[in-house]
C-alpha cells in the first residue's frame, strides 16, 4: 500500500474511556480508498467501541480522526452521507418487504423516485430476488438477508461500507458468496471497512489491523503479518496476539 | 422534509401491517365505552340489608317498609337478635343493619323521640358511606312524614323547616354514564397515545433497527416527527370512534363544539407523545419501557379524577393532579360534552396543555440522541 494512494479513513490517537475503562486506547491507523480493511479483534477487545466512534454514533473521548474527510466530532451528520453501515443485529425492517426496505433506505439516502426504482430493479435482478421482491423480509433465509443487508448499505454508494462481523451465522457458501460481492464493492471504489472472527476471512483483506485490549498490536497486510510472525496461517497470527489478552467476553 | 415522507410512510405500513394493533384500535374503544360505563357505577341499587326488629308495630313496619320502597336496599335478612344479623354481614350476606329498638312506636309517640342503630360493613369505604347516607335519607323523610301526620290543622308553623331543594345542571338526571363517558373517552386516547408511542420507539431499539437509522443522514426531528404524526393520527381515529360508539350506545355527544375537543385533544396528544418519546428515551427495552408506561398510565388514571372526583382527593393528593394532564383532558371533555364550554371556558386547560406538550417534547428532544 503506497502512501500516494486517497486517504479515507485516518485516526490519530482515537481513544474512548468508560468512566475508567479506556475500551479503545490511542488507536492510529490509515485506511485507503477502495480497499478492504479487516479489522480484526477477540470478543470485548474494542472493535465496535472504535467503529461506532468512526460511524458517527459514538463520541471519542480524546484524539482525533477523519472519516472520508470529516471530522468525527463536528461532522458526524456528513460523515453519515458518506457512509453506509451494517450492524452486527440484523436491522432491516422485517415487516416490510424487499422493495419497500429498499424504498425507504433509498429514500433516506435522498436519492430520487427515478435512481431508487433504477437501482432497485438492477439489484432484485442481481441478487436473484424476483419472486420474493413483495415478500416480507422476515421471511427470508439468513443468507439472504444478509446478502440483502450489505446491498442496501452500499445502495446509495457510499465512499466507505462499514460491516461488524457481516457473515456471522451464515452457512460456509452464502459465507463465500458475500465475500464475493464485498470484492465487487471493493472495486467499485468503495472502501470496505469490515470486522469479523472468521481468521479465513481475514486472509481475504488487503490489509488487517489485529486489536488486543483496546489497543492495535499489528498492522499490515496479511501475507506480511504471516512473515513477521512467522506463522502459516492468519489464525496463528492472531492466536499469538491475542493470548494475553486479559479481557474476556 | 422527503425524508420524513419515506419515514412516515414506513411507519404506517409497519401499523397497518400489524393485525394485533389494528384490531386493538377498535376493540379497545368498543370494549371500555361498552363495559366500563355499565360496570364502574357510583349509584347503588343493591345495598343488601338486615332488619332487627324488636318493636313488630305499625310504626317499626312503615320505616322498614320506607327501606324496601326506596329502591335502594334489598332486604335479604330478618334477624332476631343484632348478633344474628352480624353474622350475616360477616358471611358478606348483608351490606347494612337496621336495629328497631324493642318500644320504638311507644318512645317515639310518647316521648316524641326514639333511637335507630345503623351499622355498615365498612370494608368497603365507599358502598359504606353511601348506604348510611341512604339511610340517613330515609329515616330522616320518615321523621318529617310523622311529624306532619301528627301536627293537626294550620297553626303557625310549629317547626320551620327550611327545605332544600336542588336541581342538578347539566346532567339533569344525574346519570351516571353521562359523567363517566367523557372520561373513558379520554382515557382511550391516552393509553393509545401514550403506550403506542413509547413501545414503538423501544421496539426499534430493542431489535436494533434504530440504529441503521441513527448512522443514516435522518435529522432528529424528522425521526421525531415520524414516530409522533402515526400515533397523533391513531389517537384522533381512536377519539372519533370513541364519539361514535357514545352517540350509538348512549346517545353522548358533545354539548359543545366537535372541532374544540378535536383541537384540544390535538394538543394533548402531542403532549402525550413526548411524554412516550421521553419514555422512550430511558427504556431499552419493550419490558422497561411497559412498565414505566403502567408506573405512570396508573398514577395519571387513577389520580385524574375518571372514577373519583378530584375534590373529593386530599389535598396533597390534589395537588398532584395539577401536574397531570389526563386530569385536564378528563376534565376539558366532561366540561365539553356536559357543559358545552367553548374554547373560551377552555382557555386555561388548553394553555395547560400546550405548557405540557413543550415541556414533554422539549425534553425528549433533547434527550433523544443519535448516539450510543
Amino acid at each position: 500500500m503506497t502512501s500516494e494512494k486517497e486517504i479515507v479513513i485516518k485516526t490519530d490517537n482515537l481513544t474512548k474511556k468508560f468512566g475508567d475503562f479506556i475500551a479503545a486506547n490511542e488507536i492510529t491507523f490509515e485506511v485507503f480508498k477502495g480497499e478492504i480493511f479487516g479489522f480484526l479483534g477477540a470478543n470485548g477487545a474494542g472493535k465496535t467501541t472504535a467503529m461506532k466512534m468512526l460511524i458517527g454514533i459514538s463520541k471519542p473521548s480524546s484524539g482525533k480522526a477523519t472519516i472520508a474527510g470529516f471530522d468525527v466530532y463536528k461532522e458526524t451528520e456528513k460523515i453519515k452521507k458518506s457512509i453506509g453501515y451494517m450492524s452486527q443485529k440484523f436491522s432491516l425492517y422485517e415487516d416490510l418487504t424487499i422493495n419497500e426496505n429498499i424504498q425507504l433506505f433509498g429514500g433516506i439516502y435522498g436519492l430520487s423516485d427515478d435512481e431508487i426504482e433504477k437501482r432497485r430493479s438492477e439489484l432484485i435482478n442481481k441478487l436473484n430476488l424476483q419472486n420474493e421482491a413483495d415478500k416480507l423480509v422476515g421471511s427470508l433465509p439468513l443468507g439472504w438477508k444478509q446478502k440483502l443487508a450489505f446491498s442496501i448499505a452500499i445502495f446509495h454508494t457510499p465512499k466507505i461500507v462499514f460491516l461488524d462481523e457481516p457473515t456471522g451465522g451464515v452457512d460456509p457458501i452464502t459465507r463465500r458468496q458475500f465475500w464475493d460481492m464485498i470484492y465487487e464493492a471493493s472495486h467499485n471504489g468503495i472502501t470496505v471497512f469490515v470486522t469479523t472472527h472468521y481468521m479465513d476471512e481475514a486472509e481475504y483483506c488487503d490489509r488487517v489491523s489485529i486489536m488486543v485490549d483496546g489497543v492495535i498490536k499489528a498492522l499490515d497486510s496479511p501475507a506480511e503479518l504471516k512473515k513477521q510472525f512467522k506463522a502459516n496461517s492468519m489464525d496463528e497470527v492472531f492466536l499469538m496476539l491475542a493470548r494475553d489478552a486479559k479481557r474476556g467476553e | 422534509m422527503r425524508t420524513l415522507k419515506f419515514l412516515l410512510r414506513k411507519e404506517f405500513l409497519q401499523i397497518f401491517r400489524d393485525k394485533l394493533i389494528l384490531r386493538m384500535i377498535f376493540a379497545l374503544p368498543v370494549v371500555q365505552l361498552i363495559l366500563l360505563p355499565y360496570a364502574a357505577t357510583y349509584e347503588m341499587k343493591n345495598i343488601t340489608l338486615s332488619v332487627v326488629d324488636n318493636d313488630h308495630s305499625e310504626y317499626s313496619r312503615k320505616l322498614i317498609n320506607n327501606f324496601t320502597s326506596s329502591g335502594y336496599f334489598k332486604l335479604v335478612d330478618y334477624s332476631k337478635t343484632y348478633s344474628d344479623a352480624l353474622d350475616q354481614v360477616e358471611k358478606d350476606k348483608a351490606d347494612l343493619i337496621v336495629e328497631i329498638p324493642e318500644g320504638f312506636e311507644r318512645d317515639l309517640i310518647r316521648e316524641d323521640e326514639t333511637k335507630v342503630l345503623i351499622a355498615a360493613n365498612a370494608i368497603s369505604g365507599q358502598t359504606a358511606g353511601l348506604a348510611v347516607a341512604y339511610a340517613n335519607t330515609i329515616i330522616r323523610d320518615y321523621n318529617i312524614e310523622l311529624r306532619i301526620q301528627w301536627i293537626q290543622q294550620p297553626r303557625l308553623n310549629a317547626i320551620p323547616v327550611i327545605d332544600i331543594t336542588s336541581s342538578n345542571w347539566f346532567n339533569p338526571q344525574m346519570n351516571y354514564k353521562m359523567f363517566i363517558v367523557p372520561g373513558v373517552l379520554a382515557l382511550l386516547v391516552t393509553l393509545v397515545g401514550f403506550l403506542m408511542s413509547s413501545l414503538n420507539i423501544v421496539k426499534e431499539k430493542e431489535i436494533g433497527t434504530i440504529e441503521q437509522l441513527n448512522v443514516s443522514p435522518i435529522k432528529k426531528y424528522e425521526f421525531i416527527l415520524s414516530k409522533l404524526i402515526p400515533f397523533w393520527v391513531l389517537g384522533l381515529f381512536v377519539m372519533t370512534v370513541g364519539f361514535f360508539i357514545s352517540f350509538i350506545v348512549y346517545g353522548i355527544y358533545p354539548a359543545g363544539s366537535f372541532w374544540v375537543g378535536y383541537l384540544f385533544a390535538g394538543i394533548y396528544l402531542i403532549a402525550l407523545l413526548g411524554f412516550g418519546l421521553l419514555t422512550s428515551v430511558y427504556a431499552d427495552t419493550q419490558q422497561q419501557a411497559m412498565f414505566i408506561s403502567y408506573f405512570f398510565m396508573l398514577i395519571f388514571i387513577l389520580l385524574g379524577g375518571l372514577f373519583s372526583p378530584i375534590e373529593n382527593m386530599p389535598d396533597w393528593a390534589q395537588y398532584l393532579t395539577y401536574i397531570n394532564p389526563v386530569s385536564y383532558f378528563i376534565e376539558a371533555m366532561r366540561m365539553l360534552v356536559l357543559k358545552g364550554s367553548s374554547f373560551w371556558d377552555l382557555r386555561y386547560h388548553f394553555l395547560i396543555v400546550i405548557v405540557f406538550a413543550i415541556v414533554f417534547n422539549g425534553l425528549a428532544i433533547f434527550k433523544y440522541k443519535k448516539t450510543v
